[in-house]
């Protein structure tokens, strides 16, 4: 497996970002583990981190009275959680590994003073987040229309 | 030859030539439950040659006394004695149709409309995009590519389903998957049940599947918002729209481009469809007022 210096550059959302921008976000990052079954986080609990999945399947659920729902599963290239930008840096959904998942993780107080202190890298990660902020919102719109499930003769 | 001989000849013609408007009876051999809602018919002319057809086509069923309606054909192209079709129970007609058991007599009149051309594909990557009751008029290209298999390159298919019970073809798709070398890749929209499988849009798929879309023939059916987003998405991935096609569905009703009800615009979808190129179809998807 590739290190964490020489992964993020091959990986789509950090192309295009200078070596000293990616060795920053690097210094802000560590590998983990994450067995089937296990959380990655809970509802609720500080938005600490966030993460690019390597290896594995994650599923993003919400726990209903009656049952767990899973609203989306992210897997290998993935990133997940963007919590840890918003104020007040909580999850708002739980993340469970449905495989074993490997994963790199991003320390958001770390990155947090990084942007504060260079503006632009800040812009330019947001920038990142947007699209797949924007990905997902799209998807779950047009999930909200079921579009397998009614149809007239 | 006087004039009168001309009409006569003429009216033999007209006679041999077959009625597009009527239904030839055909019998129920078997059926089998799909899913909760959706059953396969296999079908066997009572007189006649069996049908020839292509991938892609449909026809309009009959269930005598209640009325017709249009169902892609979902078997075999190298089987055209046993004519399958895939219904999904949504109203009056489909009830009828999934309620005839064995011995039952339909009425068929077809088949009607443009199939995939799945052939134009050799050669390169075959992408197949499905949506629900969609992976049925798509059955037939896998089948006729897999009787082929060794002219395509890699062959994807995505299937998204409304939940893990709603999943088409499961053995199908397995067998596709382990004797076929297609990579299938499923994705529901509701999870619940204890599904260990992935949760999201079909379209998403596309992104991270593995395909050279330069060389790549796209081939999409399910419901139209679902195809116009993986066509979207197909084409961001550099598919070309000559080489992007939908199985465009509208109320087709007459099934020979006489009634209107299946028009769109200067298209009328059961016979310039339902098979037609994204280049086509790209500037009319989206206009409401089609």
């Amino acid at each position: 497996m590739h290190t964490i210096d020489e992964y993020l550059p091959e990986h789509p959302f950090f192309q295009g970002l200078d070596d000293s921008t990616t060795a920053l976000l690097a210094g802000c990052a560590a590998n983990v583990h994450v067995r089937r079954g296990e959380f990655v986080f809970h509802e609720g609990e500080p938005a600490d981190h966030f993460y690019v999945l390597r290896r594995g399947m994650v599923a993003i659920e919400v726990r209903t009275p009656a049952r767990g729902v899973v609203l989306d599963t992210l897997q290998d290239g993935d990133v997940m959680g963007w919590s840890w930008m918003v104020p007040p840096y909580r999850w708002t959904f739980d993340a469970r590994a449905t495989a074993e998942t490997s994963a790199v993780a991003f320390d958001a107080a770390c990155l947090r003073a990084k942007f504060d202190a260079d503006p632009h890298v800040g812009y330019e990660l947001t920038r990142r987040f947007v699209g797949v902020m924007n990905q997902r919102l799209q998807s779950a719109r047009i999930r909200l229309l079921d579009i397998y499930g009614d149809f007239v003769e | 030859m006087s004039s009168l001989g001309h009409r006569a000849v003429a009216d033999r013609a007209t006679l041999a030539a077959p009625d597009p408007m009527l239904p030839r009876p055909f019998v129920v051999r078997r059926t089998r439950q799909d899913t909760r809602d959706t059953y396969t018919l296999e079908l066997e002319p009572i007189d006649g040659p069996a049908l020839s057809w292509l991938p892609g086509q449909f026809t309009m069923l009959y269930a005598f006394g209640v009325g017709e309606a249009p169902i892609s054909i979902s078997g075999d192209p190298n089987r055209p004695d046993r004519i399958e079709h895939t219904i999904r129970n949504v109203g009056s007609v489909t009830a009828a149709l999934v309620a005839a058991g064995p011995g039952t007599v339909l009425g068929v009149r077809g088949p009607l409309g443009t199939g995939w051309d799945v052939n134009s594909g050799k050669g390169g990557d075959v992408v197949f995009v499905a949506g629900g009751i969609g992976l049925a008029p798509l059955r037939p290209a896998v089948l006729e590519l897999i009787s082929h298999r060794a002219d395509y390159g890699r062959v994807v298919l995505l299937y998204g389903a409304r939940t893990p019970e709603d999943i088409l073809f499961s053995d199908d798709l397995r067998s596709w998957a382990e004797r076929h070398g297609i990579v299938v890749e499923v994705t529901v929209d509701n999870g619940q049940h204890a599904w260990r499988g992935r949760v999201g849009l079909v379209t998403q798929l596309v992104s991270r599947a593995g395909f050279d879309a330069s060389r790549a023939l796209a081939l999409v059916c399910g419901p139209e918002v679902m195809m116009r987003y993986a066509a979207q998405a197909l084409s961001d991935r550099g598919v070309r729209p000559e080489r992007l096609r939908l199985s465009m569905e509208r109320n087709m009703k007459c099934g020979v481009g006489l009634c209107g009800h299946c028009q769109l615009r200067e298209l009328f979808l059961c016979v310039d469809g339902p098979v037609l190129g994204y280049d086509r179809l790209a500037p009319l998807m989206t206009r409401a007022e089609l």
